[in-house]
């Protein structure tokens, strides 16, 4: 078991280099550079002044020694200007050639300098996904016991109305883009067309105040999309559960039929459940980022679309790297949390 | 031209449908809470060997919900024909339903024919004894002759992309205020906050995703089975290799992918051209590896099918991939490509990126799909079979194991046609690839709902496109699953 989560550690690495290589190559090419040139320095920019702009500032390195650089395995780059402003890769606005450190990178600890909220990207990520932190705990306090009980209630009597009516429902949930029920709920709880002011359309109070009535409907949104898989997986390993031959046992010999549903039938119809809950966290991440455009919760998401808006490299680059880690981190947990719920499985 | 109202002079028909719609959410919420309180029905079994049940209450409920049911379906045909029948002075839902009368024809033409031959069609036939496999498939096609049709201005009842001044963020039926002749006198659904009609946008917006989803979903097939049929066969490195990268691209979030890929700047850069180019190749090396494995060992047929086959579609792939005789064209540097008077069909370069990315997107989880069926299906006898009569890898994977693997396949490929509508709505919905003024339902969504608090009708209507869209297909897809494992 050791031996199986060091090697799983080791892929992980290696897919989460490979990830911010590719990250770092696409917003590296020059048409983007341009961009952050533009957008950083002035619009009306001239080719060579962008050269000079990016030439300085260590963007215009081989992309391999750029990489490095971020990784911190390559001394920075540095270029004193004539009026002795210091520009390169490791400097902050206002800093000197003496307390600019040499190296720069991840393994030093520093994640970068962004240049759309001019702030520490390590401090940005903290704060943002602190917001998103927040949200997700909501969605899964909703979602995983709503789905589970959907779906435990229509698997366990295959064909019967109470089953027919939870899968139609779950059907529909799954194909409801959040963008799509997130206007929808809007449009019917909070215009003053329909009248219905129940709630707010926007989640940005809910930041620093969360209530009820300004964070109910993000947090719906993005649970009723991922409930309806994780309900009908539910049901499927339910129905397959109670077909199974030790519950006809059960029944044969006089068990009441709440009490095989409860005793007998739930820890074996929640196994395969439990990975699909732990697998859907990417679907989650991607819910997430729409959920607070739309609702304008200045979160993770919101960092995210502001970063690859405007081409912050490395607030990209931090972004991705948490997200890989996500994904990597909940597959993890679902392979050795299948394997501690089914004695049948062995990982030698 | 008077404003008109939601049903016009059929307006009498409103009250009945309140009342049937009562009736049948009320037998609903009894029919459900009936089959958990209610006792089982008694079953008698007769001296002749018969069995019947005693009608005890729960017929009733049944008997209640499918009556109640039939009512409002009925209710909801009679608003249609009313519809068809008088048009606009029926109201909205009259001109609408009229509007879309190409359509009914097309669905009722459809249905006729393949019910009264489903017992010689195949799987398609058996999809007519499942009423969710009829309904998701009625959806589906009801979308697909949308686009379809409405491609062909007939559904349509203004210009998509005109703006009409004073109809700003008009409301559903407002007239126009100085009609030219043989001009459509209203906004059905309203006007955007552009001035541009609601209705025709959501109509073109179906032949946008009507051409790209199914497309590109069958491109992500393609890939997805040339690489995963041999990674679950032969296993070992091959397998660890594509595995991982497979893994790779799944880790990706995908608008964080979409973000990198699908911008201006991407584009100008090449990138998405050496996409398309790498991509497009996998369905000429699957279609050249099908056929050959097939007909080898009768080259006198195999040889003139294989040159017919790779050479249209090896122009069919040029033709895709360049563009006014360039396969790729930055300003650095160019590579020539097919020349124009041979080019069939250009594809804009936004349309282009929006394609391969999707493709991008979905291929890997094709792959996983396909390795995992891949690797039950090689234990199989027939297998072994093959394996002795000396048959070749390849026509093991793709005449042994595929044909084998359809089911869970054709599946997969309604779901994924539907998740790949989504993500088309998502691509739209971040303003990310397809030209802003296009009418594709994700961008109409995103500016609808800037003003979502005050003007309802810009945004709902493309919404409740994609979702009844998407919901067919996977209503469809539930059918067909159901139906493949009578089998």
């Amino acid at each position: 078991m050791g031996l199986f989560i060091l090697r799983r550690f080791g892929v992980m690495l290696l897919t989460a280099l490979c990830l911010t290589f590719v990250v770092f190559f696409l917003t590296n090419l020059y048409p983007n550079l341009e961009k952050l040139a533009k957008t950083q320095g002035n619009q009306r920019m001239s080719d060579e002044q962008v050269e000079t702009w990016l030439e300085n500032r260590g963007y215009l390195q081989p992309t391999l020694i750029k990489y490095g650089q971020w990784l911190g395995v390559m001394p920075g780059y540095q270029k004193v200007q004539e009026d002795g402003q210091v520009l390169g890769t490791c400097t902050r606005p206002g800093s000197t050639a003496d307390n600019t450190p040499r190296f720069c990178g991840v393994l030093q600890g520093d994640w970068g300098y962004s240049s759309v909220f001019k702030d520490e990207v390590g401090s940005i990520v903290a704060k943002r996904l602190g917001n998103t932190g927040f949200l997700m705990l909501c969605v899964l306090v909703l979602m995983v016991p709503s789905a589970l009980i959907v779906g435990v209630l229509a698997g366990m009597r295959e064909g019967s109305a109470l089953d027919r009516s939870l899968s139609t429902f779950s059907i529909i949930t799954t194909a409801t883009p959040e963008y799509v029920s997130g206007v929808i709920f809007i449009a019917i709880f909070t215009s003053s067309t329909v009248g219905l002011k129940w709630f707010k359309g926007t989640a940005t109070q809910a930041m620093d105040n969360p209530t009820f009535e300004n964070f109910f409907l993000p947090v719906l949104t993005i649970a009723l999309y991922g409930m309806g898989y994780i309900a009908r997986m539910t049901r499927a390993s339910m129905t397959e559960v109670m077909t199974a031959q030790y519950i006809r046992t059960a029944r044969l010999k006089g068990v009441s039929f709440p009490n095989i549903v409860m005793k007998h039938a739930l820890r074996n119809a929640l196994i395969a459940p439990f990975t699909v809950i732990m697998l859907q966290f990417p679907w989650l991440l991607n819910g997430v980022v729409i959920v607070e455009t739309l609702f304008n919760y200045k979160g993770f998401g919101w960092a995210l679309v502001q970063a690859a808006g405007n081409n912050d490299i490395q607030l990209l680059l931090a972004i991705s790297v948490v997200s890989v880690f996500v994904v990597l981190v909940t597959q993890l947990i679902s392979d050795i949390g299948y394997v501690y719920l089914n004695p049948r499985i062995r990982i030698s | 031209m008077e404003p008109l109202t939601w049903t016009g002079s059929i307006a009498f028909l409103n009250p009945l449908l309140m009342v049937a719609l009562a009736a049948l959410i009320l037998s609903i919420v009894i029919w459900i809470v009936g089959s958990i309180v209610l006792p089982e029905e008694q079953v008698t079994v007769n001296p002749d060997g018969t069995i019947t049940s005693s009608s005890g209450v729960r017929n009733l409920t049944n008997l209640a919900l499918r009556y109640s049911f039939l009512a409002c379906v009925a209710l909801a045909v009679g608003y249609l024909v009313l519809g068809i029948l008088m048009g606009t002075s029926a109201g909205i839902v009259g001109a609408i339903s009229q509007q879309f009368l190409p359509v009914w024809m097309a669905l009722i033409i459809m249905f006729a024919m393949s019910i009264a031959y489903k017992r010689r069609l195949g799987l398609y036939g058996k999809l007519y004894d499942s009423p969710i496999g009829m309904i998701g498939f009625g959806l589906v096609m009801f979308w697909v002759f949308t686009g379809i049709f409405g491609a062909l201005d007939l559904i349509v009842t203004q210009d998509p992309l005109a703006q009409v001044s004073g109809m700003k963020n008009k409301v559903p039926g407002t007239p126009l205020p100085s009609p030219e002749d043989g001009q459509y006198a209203w906004y059905l659904l309203g006007g955007d906050n552009l001035a541009r009609d609601v209705f025709s946008r959501m109509v073109k917006g179906a032949w946008i995703v009507v051409q790209i989803a199914p497309l590109a979903t069958m491109f992500a097939f393609m890939v997805g089975i040339t690489l995963g049929l041999p990674a679950g066969y032969y296993g070992g490195r091959l397998d660890t290799f594509l595995s991982f990268l497979a893994n790779l691209i799944l880790a990706f979030p995908v608008i964080l992918l979409f973000y990198l890929l699908v911008t201006p700047e991407i584009v100008a850069t090449g990138v998405p051209n050496y996409m398309a180019a790498v991509l497009f190749v996998f369905p000429i090396l699957f279609l050249t590896v099908l056929l050959n494995s097939r007909y080898y060992t009768r080259p006198s047929f195999r040889t003139p099918l294989l040159i017919g086959v790779l050479g249209v579609t090896v122009w069919l792939y040029l033709s895709l991939i360049s563009t006014n005789g360039y396969v790729i064209n930055t300003d650095d540097y160019s590579i020539w490509g097919l020349p124009t008077y041979l080019d069939l069909f250009d594809v804009p370069g936004g349309i282009l990126v929006v394609f391969v990315s999707v493709v991008f997107v979905n291929s890997p989880t094709v792959f996983r799909i396909v390795r995992g069926l891949a690797l039950d299906i090689k234990t199989r006898d027939y297998v072994a079979a093959a394996q002795t009569r000396g048959e070749g890898p390849w026509y093991i994977m793709l005449w042994e194991i595929l044909p084998n693997a359809r089911g869970p396949l054709i599946v997969d490929f309604c779901l994924r046609i539907g998740y790949t509508t989504i993500l088309l709505g998502t691509l739209g919905f971040f303003g990310l690839g397809l030209p802003p003024e296009s009418p594709d339902w994700g961008s109409t969504i995103n500016e609808g709902r800037k003003l979502l608090s005050i003007y309802l009708h810009p945004a709902l209507p493309p919404a409740f496109a994609l979702l009844s869209l998407v919901l067919g297909l996977n209503l469809l897809a539930d059918g067909l699953r159901e139906e493949s494992l009578k089998d």
